[in-house]
């Protein structure tokens, strides 16, 4: 086939294209993955139910705050990255920005606490329930985004998959934040933040094999 | 800003916007530098202005089905710089030649040579066609190369105009999947 013929064949009826489809497609799969996640917490794990409590309340804000804050800032890099040239546009250190946060809040808790309270502080009640839920109820979030940034064309794939992997992870906290009862900063610093971590990489070592296009 | 960089530019927004004339022109200009990046690229490791053109071919077809991709407010070399720098990548991958040996180069690089001396690809478009599902081939053959309009095409293959249009990019992308798995020599 000579060249010309191709560019001959792709001019032909050009329809107009929407700009807008890549942020689209990201922003459904989000919903549609808090859904998910939201909806697991609700029938699996069920609902906390010290709801009652100001502490609790204030908890639970705390932990949305940090995963919502997580995933806000890596969706709107996602969206950047699903296109050609879209890591140019991306600065992981804002992207790490709600880490950071969560490590130094910690670190004050922890800093006014006695040390022997440390231990409780840091394990919970439940920290393995944590690191186990919260990959666990990312894989269908992790999905549902890997499809939407695979309809666009990301180049930079490890990045692209990183931040998939973030996205999910982060709207998995959203989920399980709904069930967790440990109330410590320190808690949420290491068993959230390393979990969402742990999905991030998970993302960049699959990213080149699921994003290829 | 470079006038090239405007031009292109200019042309590809024209084109989002579905101006015929203006994506004809984009891809032609868009063919000259490409032929020139990927013969100096390949030429480093020994290979010919054949595979330089299947892997022009395989970029068109790219820029053209990802043309929504492209976000107006952003530059436009540095986007066809990363497709065409994907497209090279993976070619060299599937060939199994080390990914370590392609330099870094720059954006500008992907315009700054004009080549106009094209041979033939190896790939025959009517016999890929032929391969596709059913609708997507007749769509495509409809508007893309005897040049039928939406509701013609609809009128020759039996089915909506919506689903011309679906057919005619779900073939263009498979195609394109199609060619690249023929690049594997």
């Amino acid at each position: 086939m000579r060249t010309d013929e191709l560019i001959t064949a792709l001019s032909m009826n050009v329809e107009p294209v929407n700009r807008r489809l890549v942020d689209r497609n990201v922003g459904l799969a989000l919903a549609f993955g808090a859904v998910v996640a939201i909806g697991i917490t609700f029938i699996v794990l069920g609902v906390r139910t010290d709801l009652a409590t100001p502490r609790a309340v204030i908890f639970l804000f705390l932990k949305l705050a940090f995963a919502t804050g997580t995933v806000g800032a890596a969706a709107v890099y996602l969206a950047r990255l699903a296109r050609p040239a879209g890591e140019r546009r991306v600065s992981p250190g804002l992207a790490a920005l709600p880490f950071v946060a969560i490590l130094l809040l910690a670190g004050i808790s922890l800093g006014q606490a006695p040390s022997s309270h440390w231990d409780k502080m840091v394990m919970g009640d439940d920290w393995l329930e944590c690191l186990i839920s919260i990959p666990v109820i990312a894989v269908v979030p992790f999905a549902v985004v890997i499809w939407a940034v695979r309809k666009a064309a990301p180049t930079n794939l490890v990045r692209a998959g990183a931040f998939s992997g973030l996205v999910a992870g982060g709207v998995s906290a959203i989920g399980y934040a709904l069930h967790c009862t440990d109330d410590s900063l320190p808690f949420v610093a290491l068993w959230y933040g390393g979990t969402i971590v742990l999905c991030t990489l998970a993302g960049a070592i699959l990213g080149p094999r699921l994003l290829r296009w | 800003m470079t006038t090239t960089e405007k031009e292109l530019k200019a042309l590809m927004v024209a084109s989002q916007e579905g101006d015929a004339a203006s994506h004809r022109a984009l891809l032609e200009r868009l063919s000259r530098h490409l032929r020139a990046y990927y013969k100096r690229r390949l030429g480093h490791i020994g290979r010919g202005a054949a595979e330089a053109e299947d892997l022009l071919q395989e970029a068109l077809l790219a820029i053209h089905i990802q043309r929504h991709t492209y976000d107006p407010t952003e530059p436009f070399t540095p986007w066809v710089h990363a497709i065409a720098r994907y497209k090279l990548i993976d070619f060299l991958r599937r060939n199994r030649t080390s990914v370590a040996d392609v330099p870094i180069d720059e954006a500008n690089e992907v315009t700054a040579n004009d080549d106009h001396l094209s041979v033939e690809s190896s790939f025959d478009l009517r016999r890929l066609l032929k391969r596709l599902p059913e609708k997507m081939g007749c769509a495509i053959e409809a508007v893309k190369i005897e040049g039928l309009s939406i509701a013609e095409a609809a009128r020759h293959c039996r089915i909506s105009e919506s689903s011309v249009k679906v057919n005619i990019h779900r073939g263009l992308k498979a195609l394109a999947t199609m060619i690249a798995q023929r690049t594997q020599t």
